[in-house]
């Protein structure tokens, strides 16, 4: 069975400079893989080739073995891979019934409906209550997105991503910025995502880290440093050189 | 209620109609009957509301900044004319219309052009394309009439049962009618959701895109609309008074109307229709001031709405009636507040 | 042959008399990322406070060309300390819909003083009249303004890549924060180079009223081939701009000259495909930053 994401000698350069160089990543289906690294080693580079924003120098990019290389970002979200983003990239003045619609209604084919209002099919109601319930969201589904605690906006962030029922979900530092008091429940909806679904993480936090991961990529300089499970990882004198020494002090 | 159907009730929230908003279309049609000897201006009024309600679906709705919009309207304006003169199409319903479509042909193929790129690149692009058939028109002045614009042109009744009068009656009710339909229209796709995904990429195109939104086809797809809207403000200008120069192209009418929309403020639909009402009026005022300068005080208008802030200004104007509302019904404000000023 | 090397002769005067009217846009726009469509209300400034002194206060023309840059450089600070320097940070449209607003004023303004009739300037009798260098007939007035605005441009060259002023403003439209970090005056910087370029203007407008023609409508007719010289030129030097401006002159001459009824078609239609085709600009940088 074909991996559920995989890259192949991904490569991608501005100007001069090799930011991303001979990439080759394998996600099987379900995995909770983790990618780390330490500032400046690309990570956002890597997320940007994976869903389309940028377009690769060199290498191939597969979906569940078909080829997205070159699919638009919205296409890439139909086939199935979703993401959030780490700063807060939400629509400021949408509500979350609002903001779930959009991309449930996008998912079932129906965003182009011009005729019929939002809020008049049920399947997509559905899917919206559904989704804003799980997300713990259904109190504030009428307040701007803007005017919403910050826990409650990265919760939104996740949401958003689940609506378009991906296959794979790329989680951009999910918790980054939440205080402490909204940490547990962004950590608990990570942990309960379904099965099912592929999740790549990208993190700082080296807790979250070990707590989700069942495998762990090493991203250093744009290149893969080493890949294991995450006892593994943690025990490699390469990683802590370079990684894990630059964690304990930031 | 069940959960599903309440998210339909509030995802709907601001689809239903309010009572303000039929409040609205009664005191236009009331103003209808009010003064009669007025059908000219209110023409003008209700023809310049089309206009903005065409600019406000790209700008207010979609973010799209352009110079050029009078582009649209002078191709509604000639095609209109033109099919008149000629004896084309004599039914102006049927005129209108194709009118219309040629203007969103037009929308269509030079869509293309301005939704790649940033701001300034879709300014010079818009504006660009209004020269451009500004200069063309000027050109072919045989088929144009040049500076002198399209004469002779006679309406024929509308329908075959409506004729066009010296009072501007039926001018009035036709431009009106012409407005609500394509109002409701422009109603029902922002409330839906395409129009709902424009407002995300206004907001944040990479965002939308990464939620599924296909950013360039909407773009396309609303700019076209809007340019079908223009395209029958400007036919409508042709018909009701029997004139098309070339200063339909003229950047001061696209200029203009950005004015009367900022003036009504952006992406709630009635801010167009609003600010034609405010700008007209204001447009007599300077008149009487000072006949010929009036375009001074026009500029003030925009400079003074700037240096204040947009958002600021519709907020001291909504201030009264959304405590008068608070007051008496004892719930949240119920008069929309126009977007924020942007970053 | 004579002909055609008399057209570009006035094409190059013409597309140099253009650069220095927009240079000061090039440094608005191009690297602030202003929008200022206001940019000809200045150059207008200049042309008729030229017109005034030489036509009614007899004062001689190259007297009263200093004071054409010294008035629009004026007017340039006092607007930019008013007005301008609030809405640096605003969005696109606020900028367009402020600086549409001037120009609606200085032209109603400008018609309500003087009338809408188009003025001209006494030019001194040295400067009339043509002398044939090889056969080709060259413009007096002509050679003057391809010295004048020669001579300003290699100085603004100069200027911008050799001294303290021009890396202080490279850094400060680079990156302000770390400008003004470094202990230079950004908000200083800029109102000195908006009035600078303003003032530019103002000596532009004064020599073009002969060419261009000055009326109160001056800052909307030229307001497209300002942006046009900016937005094709690019804003990575000041070079691209320059060569931008005598392309557009050179061009408008000959389509004028050639083909007289399609001339202004040609011209926009160049600037889209060239905008489309490279968004930066035709000499710009390639890529964005």
């Amino acid at each position: 069975m074909a991996a559920a994401l995989e890259t192949i000698g991904l490569e991608k350069h501005f100007g001069g400079l090799r930011v991303t160089r001979e990439l080759s990543l394998k996600i099987a289906r379900g995995a909770r893989h983790a990618l780390i690294g330490p500032n400046g080693a690309g990570k956002t580079t890597v997320i940007n080739l994976l869903t389309g924003v940028l377009r690769p120098n060199g290498g191939r990019i597969l979906l569940e073995g078909h080829e997205i290389t070159n699919l638009p970002v919205h296409k890439r979200v139909l086939r199935g891979l979703s993401r959030t983003f780490q700063i807060n990239q939400l629509y400021a003045d949408l509500t979350p019934v609002e903001t779930i619609g959009l991309a449930v209604s996008e998912r079932l084919g129906r965003g182009g409906d011009w005729w019929r209002a939002m809020g008049s099919r049920d399947e997509v109601n559905a899917e919206i209550a559904e989704t804003l319930s799980r997300f713990h969201l259904l109190d504030v589904m009428n307040e701007p997105t803007a005017t919403l605690p910050y826990g409650k906006q990265r919760l939104l962030e996740i949401a958003v991503a689940i609506a378009a029922r991906p296959r794979v979900l790329l989680l951009d530092e999910p918790a980054a910025g939440v205080p402490e008091s909204e940490r547990h429940d962004i950590l608990a909806v990570v942990a309960a995502l379904p099965r099912d679904v592929t999740v790549l993480l990208i993190e700082h936090d080296m807790d979250l880290v070990f707590s989700f991961a069942d495998r762990i990529s090493v991203l250093v300089n744009g290149a893969l440093l080493t890949e294991g499970p995450p006892e593994q990882v943690a025990k490699d004198p390469q990683v802590k050189a370079v990684y894990l020494g630059e964690a304990t002090n930031a | 209620m069940t959960a599903q159907a309440d998210i339909g009730f509030h995802a709907r929230r601001h689809a239903r109609w309010h009572a303000g908003e039929i409040a609205f279309w009664l005191l236009a049609l009331a103003c209808a009957f009010a003064f009669p000897s007025r059908y000219l201006i209110m023409t003008e009024i209700v023809r310049l509301g089309l206009f903005a309600l065409s600019i406000d679906l790209i700008l207010g709705y979609a973010g799209i900044v352009s110079l050029g919009h009078a582009a649209f309207f002078g191709i509604g304006a000639y095609s209109a004319g033109l099919l008149a003169l000629h004896g084309i199409i004599n039914e102006p319903l049927l005129a209108l219309i194709v009118a219309g479509l040629g203007a969103a042909v037009l929308g269509f193929a030079t869509s293309f052009l301005v939704i790649r790129g940033v701001d300034l690149t879709r300014l010079m692009v818009t504006l660009g394309i209004a020269l451009l058939l500004e200069a063309l028109a000027e050109r072919y002045s045989d088929i144009t009439g040049g500076t002198d614009g399209l004469q002779g042109i006679e309406m024929q009744p509308i329908l075959g049962l409506f004729a066009f009068d010296m009072f501007g009656r039926t001018g009035f009710f036709y431009s009106l009618a012409a407005l609500f339909l394509l109002f409701l229209l422009a109603r029902r796709v922002v409330h839906s959701p395409f129009g709902l995904s424009l407002r995300a990429i206004k907001n944040n195109p990479l965002r939308a895109a990464a939620i599924g939104i296909p950013v360039h086809k909407r773009l396309i797809a609303i700019y076209t609309l809007a340019a079908f809207y223009a395209g029958i403000a400007g036919a409508l200008f042709t018909q009701t008074t029997a004139l098309a120069s070339l200063d339909v192209f003229a950047f001061e009418r696209s200029a203009d109307l950005l004015l009367v929309l900022i003036i009504g403020g952006t992406g709630y639909l009635y801010g167009g229709l609003i600010g034609a009402v405010v700008f007209r009026m204001l447009q007599e005022l300077f008149s009487i001031i000072t006949p010929q300068y009036w375009q001074f005080w026009i500029g003030l208008v925009l400079v003074v709405i700037v240096m204040v802030g947009r958002g600021r200004l519709h907020r001291w104007v909504l201030w009264a009636p959304n405590w008068l509302i608070a007051r008496l019904g004892g719930r949240k404000a119920a008069v929309a507040v126009p977007e924020t000023e942007g970053p | 042959m004579t002909a055609v090397l008399t057209n570009l002769f006035d094409g190059i005067a013409y597309g140099m008399l253009l650069f220095v009217l927009a240079c000061g846009l090039a440094v608005t726009l191009g690297l602030m990322n202003f929008v200022n469509l206001a940019h000809g209300a200045f150059a207008m400034t200049g042309g008729y406070v030229c017109a005034v002194l030489v036509n009614q206060f007899g004062w001689p023309f190259f007297a009263a060309l200093p004071l054409a840059f010294i008035s629009s450089a004026v007017v340039g600070i006092v607007l930019e300390r008013l007005l301008y320097r609030h809405l640096y940070t605003r969005s696109h449209l606020d900028q367009v819909l402020f600086s549409i607003g001037l120009v609606f004023m200085s032209v109603a303004a400008v018609d309500y003083i003087t009338g809408s009739q188009r003025v001209f300037i006494k030019l001194p009798s040295m400067l009339e009249g043509q002398f044939d260098v090889l056969g080709v007939g060259v413009g007096r007035y002509r050679l003057l303004i391809v010295v004048i605005c020669g001579l300003l441009t290699a100085t603004l060259q100069l200027v911008l890549a050799r001294t303290r002023f021009g890396s202080r403003l490279r850094a400060a439209v680079d990156d302000p924060r770390a400008a003004s970090g470094l202990g230079i005056n950004v908000p200083q910087v800029f109102a000195f180079t908006f009035a600078f370029g303003c003032g530019l203007a103002g000596l532009g407008g004064a020599l073009s009223a002969e060419i261009l023609g000055l009326d109160p409508y001056f800052p909307l007719k030229f307001m497209i081939y300002f942006l046009i010289v900016v937005t094709v030129g690019g804003s990575s030097s000041i070079t691209g701009p320059f060569l931008a401006s005598l392309l557009l002159g050179i061009g408008d001459v000959a389509g004028k000259y050639y083909v007289p009824k399609m001339g202004p078609f040609v011209i926009y239609t160049l600037m889209i495909v060239i905008l489309i085709w490279r968004p930066n600009g035709l000499f710009g940088r390639t890529a964005m930053r």
